[in-house]
């Protein structure tokens, strides 16, 4: 009986597979880690509201392309001030939001008197603090005045975090969100998917597909059955030791690029013996990067020698600045007065990559006489112990944010690393707007870090995506959270 | 009934004790340190170097074996202490009292029993953090209750009989009765429980370790190793299927060998079931 329903059940599926074939599938199944949250963008910092909504269902006055460059968005141009304090954008016409309503001046406004609200719930909000006034000119025109000049406010305002919600509707985006994107939402079954359809009165070009779930599949081997099976039809990220799978599977293909994730193993500089810069040194030169990244990542991701991303213009190339070399690391060590070693402990939140990259570590620091106890924390326990209350010695996260060296300037951050040159460093680059002046900043204050080796600096996450063969148009890089839809399609 | 004429308690009690030594031998020497990681030999089958293989940190997999063996034996074991330590005693007040004592041990067993045992050791291991210490009073709790239980049987079953009303009437008291005359006789029977208990120890700590709220890296247990090949099983099943086998053989050997025991000490007991424990 059961071997019958099975036939049934497989002619059925080639039946249906057949006449996708024919009749040029538009509709995409495509799975993800983790499920969001909730749906508004503009209220929660986890990227797993990104990766359903930014530039889907949402967009914002300019936006962040594949390669990482700002490209007009709802804002078709801009005029900004020679002073770099006045911004005026003139705004697309016939843009309307999924439930119908217009776009004007007033929702661009709008949107950013929440996030600048005292109760705003925005989790960048501290990138938008910089604005001082927006002033609706006309309906097409808005002016920004920011209290310093900017050289990343084009980026910043491009983000996931600044997308344009409206008045009316901005209250229920957390599970109903309406955006002017190219896909609107349809529903959210929780604990399984989102489902999201072509917006026919989109203002810009008309996607491809018409039909797009997002599945949210967090068990790697249930992903690869899927995957496998045909259920799925890609995934943006998945896990580093199953892409052999799929790596010689003529039916998928394999788009291996990079992130905005560095992860460094962060150190509590505030405390012994870390606050000493040999300790540090010595720990820097004991890394064997080249292993780690093998062992975790087997092989896809690139080393890094300071907290910058490689795929960014200014990333200058740090990672020999303390190579790994064991006899000089003791040397080191032997100096700063640890000659038998010491023993801390390493907080590891529940990601493979950390967790895996705590054990091989330890393993390497054995070699120099440092013992670490792993201890395992769940994701609200580290955000506790490591992010607020500093009471850590070392850990291991990628920090996902672009452009994101100028955490190092805040002594309260969690790292703990203070120093005024640096500070000063980064006050004089957000304030520069000179490509040529920044790039010489950003490569100063990379060196800096590198040389001071403020943290253990190991990897750049890598994206590695798994996608159905004749499928088109996916990000190979993530320059910014987020999953865009608009350029999928299966070729002919 | 000689020991040796029961050929699956000696094949049970021979291979737990091969199990045993092996995880006793891991304190003192294995192949390879378990925490000597070398990622370019790691995803090796098996070879001269390595009998079974390497993991996917180059770990040698016999010496894994080996320690894994020991965590699930050691967490098991105390957790049959606990069981038997405080369940036999509770036991015995049971059978030695009746009455009130009686009614509550049985109530609060009962209701211990209420609760599917892998539930309420997520709850305690997800209250106080994971770790082999939690995973050992998680499933040691569990065992508390089967104890008494098996201890009340027992004694209740001996308390009629002749000697013990002798005992009383030269002037014992419950507690003199249940320590000189009850527990002697039902050692027996509580040794057997505590094998079977043994057993279904490893079957529960593997499987939270499994679910990763048992042993935490980089120490390992066999359910840990089975956690990590999860991800890996399409590519490298034999990193699942060697810890699995391991447990299955394991489990297996404690299981005759409690059985046998069970058979040579008290020939009456065979029809009792006294499989009624954790998980």
């Amino acid at each position: 009986m059961r071997s019958i329903a099975t036939l049934l059940v497989s002619a059925t599926l080639l039946l249906t597979g057949v006449t996708a074939v024919f009749a040029q599938a538009d509709d995409i199944t495509i799975a993800v880690a983790l499920e969001p949250p909730a749906l508004d963008p503009t209220a929660g910092a986890a990227e797993a509201i990104d990766i359903v909504t930014y530039q889907n269902i949402f967009e914002g006055l300019t936006r962040i392309d594949r390669d990482g460059s700002v490209q007009p968005g709802l804002a078709s141009d801009w005029t900004i001030s020679d002073d770099g304090l006045s911004y005026v954008f003139s705004l697309r016409e016939d843009v309307v939001f999924h439930d119908g309503s217009t776009f004007d001046a007033d929702d661009v406004a709008f949107t950013f008197e929440r996030i600048l609200a005292d109760d705003s719930t925005n989790a960048q909000k501290s990138l938008y603090e910089v604005i001082e006034a927006v002033e609706v000119e006309d309906p097409q025109t808005v002016r920004f005045t920011l209290a310093q000049p900017s050289g990343r406010f084009l980026f910043d305002i491009g983000r996931g975090d600044a997308v344009i919600v409206a008045s009316e509707s901005a209250e229920n985006n957390a599970t109903l969100p309406i955006g002017t994107g190219p896909y609107a939402f349809v529903q959210w079954d929780r604990g399984s998917r989102v489902i999201l359809e072509r917006f026919d009165s989109y203002w810009g070009d008309r996607p491809p597909l018409a039909r797009a779930t997002i599945q949210f599949i967090g068990d790697t081997a249930t992903l690869i059955n899927a995957l496998l099976a045909g259920e799925v039809d890609g995934t943006n990220n998945m896990a580093a030791e199953a892409l052999e799978v799929f790596a010689n599977n003529p039916e998928f293909q394999v788009l291996v690029g990079t992130t905005e994730g560095e992860v460094v193993l962060a150190t509590n500089n505030r405390i012994e013996p870390f606050s000493d810069l040999k300790v540090r040194q010595a720990m820097a030169h004991a890394i064997d990067r080249d292993a780690l990244i093998e062992g975790v990542t087997y092989g896809y991701s690139a080393p890094i020698g300071s907290h910058f991303a490689p795929h960014h213009p200014f990333y200058v190339d740090l990672t020999q600045t303390y190579p790994y070399d064991l006899e000089r690391a003791r040397t080191l060590l032997a100096e700063a007065g640890y000659e038998d070693g010491f023993s801390a402990t390493l907080k590891l939140p529940p990601v493979g990559y950390a967790r895996q990259s705590g054990q091989i570590l330890a393993s390497q620091f054995a070699e120099i006489g440092i013992t670490l106890e792993l201890i395992n924390v769940e994701w609200a326990q580290w955000l506790e112990d490591v992010l607020t209350n500093h009471d850590y010695d070392l850990s291991i996260v990628a920090h996902v944010e672009p452009f994101d060296i100028g955490i190092y300037a805040d002594p309260d951050y969690y790292f703990g690393y203070d120093n005024a040159d640096f500070r000063e460093l980064i006050e004089t680059l957000n304030t520069t707007t000179d490509d040529a002046e920044r790039r010489t900043l950003a490569e100063e204050a990379q060196r800096i870090l590198a040389e001071d080796a403020v943290n253990g600096y190991l990897f750049e996450l890598a994206q590695t995506g798994v996608w159905r063969a004749g499928l088109e148009g996916m990000w190979q890089d993530s320059p910014i959270e987020g999953l865009v839809l608009r350029d999928l399609r299966w070729s002919e | 009934m000689k020991a040796w004429q029961h050929p699956s308690f000696v094949v049970g009690a021979a291979l737990s004790l091969i199990f045993a030594i092996v995880a006793m031998l891991s304190l003192v020497w294995t192949p390879y340190p378990i925490t000597e990681i070398d990622i370019g030999r790691r995803f090796l089958g098996p070879s001269e170097a390595h009998w079974l293989g390497t993991d996917h940190l180059g770990r040698d997999m016999v010496s894994l074996i080996m320690r894994g063996t020991l965590t699930s034996f050691f967490v098991a074991a105390i957790a049959v202490l606990i069981g038997a330590g405080i369940g036999v005693p509770l036991g015995l007040v049971a059978a030695g009292f009746r009455g009130r004592a009686e009614w509550a041990v049985l109530r609060v067993s009962d209701f211990i029993f209420a609760f599917p045992a892998l539930i309420v050791a997520i709850l305690i291991t997800t209250l106080f953090g994971p770790g082999a210490v939690n995973a050992i009073i998680a499933i040691g709790i569990f065992n508390i209750p089967v104890f008494a239980r098996v201890t009340r049987g027992g004694a209740l079953a001996i308390r009629p009989m002749a000697f013990v009303s002798a005992a009383r009437l030269a002037g014992l008291d419950n507690w003199q009765i249940a320590l000189r005359h009850l527990l002697p006789n039902i050692a027996g029977l509580v040794i057997v429980q505590a094998t079977i208990q043994l057993s279904l120890g490893i079957l529960a700590e593997a499987g939270l370790s499994y679910v990763g709220l048992g042993t935490q890296p980089p120490d390992t247990s066999l359910g840990l190793m089975l956690r990590d090949a999860q991800a890996l099983f399409i590519l490298h099943p034999f990193l699942s299927l060697v810890p699995g086998i391991a447990i299955v053989i394991l489990v297996i050997a404690l299981n005759l060998a409690g059985d046998g025991m069970r058979d040579l000490l008290d020939p009456r007991l065979r029809s009792q079931d006294t499989r009624n424990g954790v998980a």
